[in-house]
């Protein structure tokens, strides 16, 4: 292996390493206090996407238009029901980042375990992490079948 | 160049638990209880989906199953229990146990010659795609589907030969055909010039031992897993102790000499579009998107039908040929353009395979609870009879769920990239993967986008 392919490959496996662990800035921002209304109706939740900060004090305003509707938010494990025209309230901080979704934890229907919203707390390092071992895998196996490909054979059969 | 393969026949209680009809017999018996089971509930049960066996069994229970370990680790494992061509087999047969006096199919008529490849898989399996939103939460319409395959398969075995159903119509056993090529399993013979000069052909034509191949292959000629149901037929009428079950490696089957064919192809853009489709409508948060779905013949459904049919028989395949465009650009080989699109859609498999599992991570571990009541109250009647019925919908893993589903899509890229890099290697042109790896890498930070952003 000649020194630059060792070179190449050590700030290959830097960079893996670094995407898939490193801690990455985080904008701080000062925690602020957010509350929103959802309306729970048809299956679906709207807002159906909420975008907060870490650290941020959360105030969810359920509330449902037709049947009895509860909102569980994954990860956090916290839930709320709420009944035809009534509110009910969640509140709590936002203290673990990424994305979470939200879902209907009272069967409402057919389409019951598809009624999904998503929480977004901070960036979604996991998916920027996924994205970023996804393209370093395919330069990594680039260059593996590049330094390779001198030996390939032709078998492939022509119909 | 020699690969990893391990004969599991070679002991001898394996041999005789595979040689024997007796053990497929109890589990698919088992396996037809519990259809005809389904279907009882799906039909008489209570209509709310996640309170109803049938729905819960089928496609949360079932499906885990199937893609989560069936489909991955033994291939067409399934097909070998099905239980949906019993009864059309028994009726062919004349018998529930054994070859029976029709054993060698002569009575039937061969399948159509034009319809034998899997465009009518693939056609069932879009069909159901369209429906699937409704199909998926409304047990009467799971209950008249399977009641439906059943009856077909029975009629088809009425009239044509052997397994037809299984081989040229199911929905399902199209899919499961195409991705047990990854699986570390299969049924081969151990010496294929034994076969060549054997007359008789017993493992086809059948014998006093067995039936000739109820899947209407020749097991000497076998090269992938696609078409072989793992029934065990052909190891009771070998005459010369000449099949193996083998372990072997993953995706052994994904060499360039096995070339697909454009059926199966689109087999491939099929599965991994619908994987797309239904991360984006069962787990995302667009509600219009459900509704449109389950609002079936209105101009929404209409919408998403199009837009489905759109993306899995049209604009995947397209984006794909143009991506095979560039790379026969990139480096020239005499490879029509047709034939290496074929080529490298065999490359897609394991993304496949991997978005469907990753898929499956979300919805059975988020719903999978449903089972515990539903198993005390299969016809959701307030019946009690485990105890359990009580229990509450808890989703299981939500935290660990997109870690995985990350480390399975990136693992999905890299097998599929390294089968792509594998034949355009043998094609001594290895720069033609490169477009191949972007089109898995476009997919791939989709399906994240999809399931984990």
């Amino acid at each position: 292996m000649n020194p630059c392919s060792r070179i190449f490959w050590l700030f290959l496996a830097l960079a893996v390493l670094m995407v898939a662990f490193a801690p990455l800035p985080q904008v701080q921002t000062t925690p602020s206090e957010h509350t929103f209304r959802i309306k729970a109706h048809s299956f679906e939740f709207s807002p159906a996407e909420i975008t907060v900060n870490k650290g941020d004090q959360i105030t969810i305003e359920l509330t449902s238009l037709d049947v009895v509707h509860g909102l569980y938010l994954d990860d956090y494990g916290l839930q709320v029901k709420a009944d035809p025209g009534q509110t009910e309230i969640l509140t709590f901080t936002a203290n673990r980042s990424g994305t979470f979704r939200f879902r209907c934890s009272v069967t409402c229907g057919d389409l019951h375990p598809f009624m999904i919203g998503k929480l977004h707390v901070g960036a979604n390092l996991l998916f920027w992490r996924g994205s970023g071992l996804a393209v370093l895998a395919i330069i990594t196996l680039w260059a593996l079948f590049s330094n390779n490909s001198n030996g390939a054979r032709i078998t492939m059969k022509v119909k | 160049m020699t690969t990893f393969k391990y004969n599991l026949l070679q002991h001898t209680w394996i041999k005789k638990l595979a040689t024997n009809r007796w053990p497929l017999l109890i589990l698919r018996s088992i396996a037809l209880g519990g259809f005809v089971f389904v279907i009882l509930v799906g039909i008489l049960g209570t209509p709310i989906g996640n309170h109803n066996f049938a729905i819960v069994a089928v496609w949360i229970a079932w499906w885990a199953a199937l893609m989560l370990l069936l489909v991955p680790f033994l291939g067409r494992g399934w097909c070998a229990v099905c239980p949906i061509p019993m009864p059309g087999e028994w009726l062919q047969n004349g018998v529930v146990l054994g070859p029976g006096k029709n054993s060698q199919g002569k009575k039937r008529r061969r399948f159509p010659k034009p319809l034998r490849s899997i465009w009518l898989q693939n056609a069932a399996f879009s069909l159901l795609a369209l429906f699937s939103v409704v199909i998926l939460t409304r047990p009467l319409v799971t209950a008249w589907v399977l009641l439906g395959m059943i009856l077909l398969a029975v009629a088809l075995s009425l009239v044509f030969e052997r397994r037809s159903f299984c081989r040229y119509v199911c929905p399902v056993g199209g899919f499961i055909g195409l991705y047990s090529q990854l699986a570390p399993v299969e049924l081969r013979v151990i010496d294929s010039q034994v076969c060549k000069s054997h007359a008789e052909k017993s493992c086809y034509q059948g014998s006093e031992n067995g039936s000739g191949c109820p899947w209407n292959v020749f097991p000497g000629s076998l090269t992938v897993n696609t078409n072989c149901g793992l029934c065990m037929e052909c190891l009771r009428t070998c005459d010369y102790d000449n099949i193996a079950l083998n372990l072997r490696t993953f995706s052994a089957d994904l060499q360039p000499q096995n070339q697909s064919k454009l059926d199966e192809a689109y087999k491939a853009f099929i599965m991994l579009g619908s994987a797309l489709v239904y991360s984006a409508v069962m787990l995302g948060p667009w509600g219009t998107l459900k509704q449109a779905t389950s609002q079936i013949g209105s101009l929404p459904w209409f919408g998403y039908a199009m837009a489905l049919l759109a993306l899995t028989w049209g604009l995947l395949p397209g984006l794909f040929y143009l991506t095979n465009r560039v790379g026969l650009f990139i480096a020239p080989t005499p490879h029509p353009p047709h034939q290496t699109f074929t080529a490298y859609a065999v490359a897609l498999l394991p993304l496949g395979l991997t978005a469907w599992v990753a898929f499956s991570f979300s919805f059975v571990f988020a719903n999978i609870s449903y089972l515990w009541p539903a198993l005390s109250d299969p016809f959701g009647w307030g019946w009690n009879l485990l105890g359990t019925a009580a229990l509450v919908w808890t989703p299981y893993l939500t935290s660990l769920t997109p870690l995985l589903q990350m480390l399975v899509l990136i693992g999905g890229l890299i097998w599929s990239s390294y089968t792509a890099q594998k034949i355009a290697g043998e094609c001594k042109a290895p720069h033609q993967a490169w477009p191949v790896m972007m089109f898995s890498l476009f997919v791939t930070i989709l399906l994240l986008w999809l399931l984990i952003a």
